[in-house]
């Protein structure tokens, strides 16, 4: 292609400029429409239900948006049934996060250092296979005879159910690692806890934080069925409530918050894994497009 | 000192076999010599899958012959020996960190500070020109400018024994010309004794004083030959050289059959 060259900051608008100034506004037009598109259905999807809820279905069994709304709002300007929410809040994150920290780092080490030698990998292999098969969340009603009502039950299923998770990543991402970089390192003079730590860890770290993504999700969902099995505090024991009570806006209200507690947490590990992960080559999600 | 004497490599009857993943034995290397002396440039060239690659890693220690006696400066390889930088032909340099943290890395490993390293590492980043580009990840960088890191990460540790696998046989011919050049460049002065492994024989001749032709595999050396080239060498001009294509004949008239039956072999597998 040949084009005239413009001096900088020429202010003579060139073809190309036009082209590039279009393709913004078209980019912009898409965003503006997408975003519209999806608050339609939001609007179309709450309408219906309040609609139907209204005039056709029992708002006893499937209650409706207005109803969760309202719930919602009296929990946070009032009480719940336990106490503020924000206990409830504070309780299950709580729980969350001790077993998510607890299991992210005990499925870390464990998986590198099994991912690292053979031998050991290749005695465990059949009780690592059997204990992932085991239905872990039957293990939440144990942890309640074994630690009793408080925090730890909570912990202790939430950290099961992370530590799988997170184990099976780091094992697989240690195996994975390039033998010609552990081969170049052990040249240029590194001995094996510099090869682990310069080589191994770094390798598998695109490995570890896969897993932990999903990982957060489990934490949740460990301290909720926890909370569910028995619990004096906790978004759990609000929902167990709210069934116990046939209270289906209650059920819907709480699932809403853990939700947005999930988002939230799913944004942070986004942003640490991107500060983490900056030497990996930009995923283009961008297309070109055909003007 | 005894560095005149005793050559820096040297391999003696060496074999390597490798039991295979259907529990048959691989031979690789039979009943390989080879001695390379202080300073010297060899080139070992053969048909593309016959074990040269092997012949590196029983020199650099990270693995061991099955029989056989191989030695650097003297001593019986066990581990990895003192003194040998290494080259491999898949880059191997850490995605994860930058041109000047890759190449600082061999200095860290042996001890050195970080800024001390640092340091080190941003003199040779320079003298593989690529100053400028410290703080690139390789991702950034095109595959000549990969191997130029590889190559400075292998010389800042300044061994007395380079030992390269087809560093650039991935590049394409005029980055390999150019690549040719600054290894001359780089390792002319030094003093450091190079083991060359290629399948290109124009390669081998271009660079080293003298080429070692493999059989196809098993492994071994069928003959060697001096290239009586002079130095300093222009990489790209040589080979137009009447002296240069005397010496090409006469090696690739020894090449020639181990690739000639390679290649049967090949296309028997593929029949």
């Amino acid at each position: 292609m040949s084009h005239d060259v413009a001096l900088p900051g020429s202010a003579a608008p060139t073809d190309e400029d036009f082209a590039v100034s279009s393709a913004r506004a078209a980019v912009r037009r898409r965003k503006l429409t997408v975003t519209g598109v999806r608050l339609l259905l939001v609007a179309v999807w709450l309408g219906s239900w309040e609609l139907s809820a209204t005039y056709l279905i029992d708002p006893f069994y499937y209650s409706k948006p207005s109803a969760i709304g309202g719930k919602l709002v009296d929990w946070f300007t009032r009480t719940t049934a336990f106490g503020s929410i924000w206990t409830q809040i504070s309780y299950t994150l709580q729980e969350a996060v001790a077993g998510f920290v607890l299991g992210g780092v005990a499925g870390v080490l464990l998986g590198i250092v099994l991912g690292r030698s053979r031998f050991v990998a290749d005695v465990l292999a059949p009780f690592i296979k059997a204990a992932n098969a085991i239905p872990r969340i039957v293990l939440a009603s144990l942890f309640v005879i074994w630690f009793g009502l408080g925090m730890s039950s909570k912990i202790a299923t939430a950290f099961i159910l992370v530590f799988f998770a997170v184990f099976f990543n780091a094992f697989q991402g240690a195996r994975e690692v390039d033998r010609g970089l552990v081969n170049n390192a052990r040249i240029l003079g590194a001995g094996r806890a510099q090869i682990l730590w310069t080589i191994v860890v770094p390798s598998a770290t695109s490995w570890i934080l896969a897993s932990l993504h999903s990982a957060f999700g489990f934490a949740i969902i460990g301290a909720v069925v926890g909370e569910y099995s028995g619990a004096d505090k906790g978004l759990g024991l609000l929902i167990n409530n709210a069934q116990g009570t046939f209270d289906s806006a209650g059920i819907y209200a709480g699932m809403i918050i853990i939700t947005l507690i999930a988002l939230v947490a799913e944004w942070l590990l986004t942003l640490l894994e991107r500060r983490l992960l900056r030497w990996r080559p930009a995923v283009s999600g961008s297309h070109d497009v055909q003007i | 000192m005894t560095s005149e004497t005793v050559p820096v490599i040297e391999l003696v009857g060496a074999t390597k076999r490798f039991r295979s993943a259907s529990g048959g034995v691989h031979t690789a290397v039979r009943d390989l010599d080879l001695t390379v002396a202080a300073g010297e440039f060899v080139a070992v060239v053969g048909p593309t899958g016959c074990g040269k690659s092997t012949t590196l890693s029983l020199v650099s220690g990270l693995e061991p012959p099955s029989h056989g006696r191989v030695a650097v400066n003297g001593r019986e390889v066990t581990g990895i020996p003192e003194g040998v930088g290494y080259m491999f032909q898949a880059d191997a340099v850490l995605p994860w960190r930058s041109v000047l943290d890759n190449v600082a890395l061999g200095p860290r490993y042996r001890g050195a500070t970080s800024s001390e390293a640092r340091d080190r590492a941003r003199d040779w980043v320079g003298r593989v020109g690529l100053g400028g580009f410290e703080d690139y990840y390789p991702h950034q960088l095109s595959g000549g400018m990969r191997k130029r890191v590889a190559l400075a990460q292998t010389l800042v540790n300044e061994p007395r024994i380079l030992l390269m696998d087809e560093p650039f046989s991935a590049l394409d011919v005029q980055t390999r010309g150019l690549m040719q050049a600054e290894l001359l460049r780089l390792w002319s002065g030094t003093g450091a004794a190079v083991v060359f492994v290629t399948h290109d024989l124009e390669e081998a001749l271009v660079l080293a004083d003298r080429v070692a032709v493999m059989t196809a595999g098993p492994a071994t050396v069928k003959q060697v030959f001096d290239v009586r080239l002079p130095r300093p060498r222009d990489a790209e001009e040589i080979r137009l050289t009447s002296g240069f294509l005397d010496v090409y004949r006469e090696v690739w008239e020894s090449l020639r059959e181990e690739v000639q039956i390679t290649r049967e072999r090949m296309s028997g597998r593929v029949a």
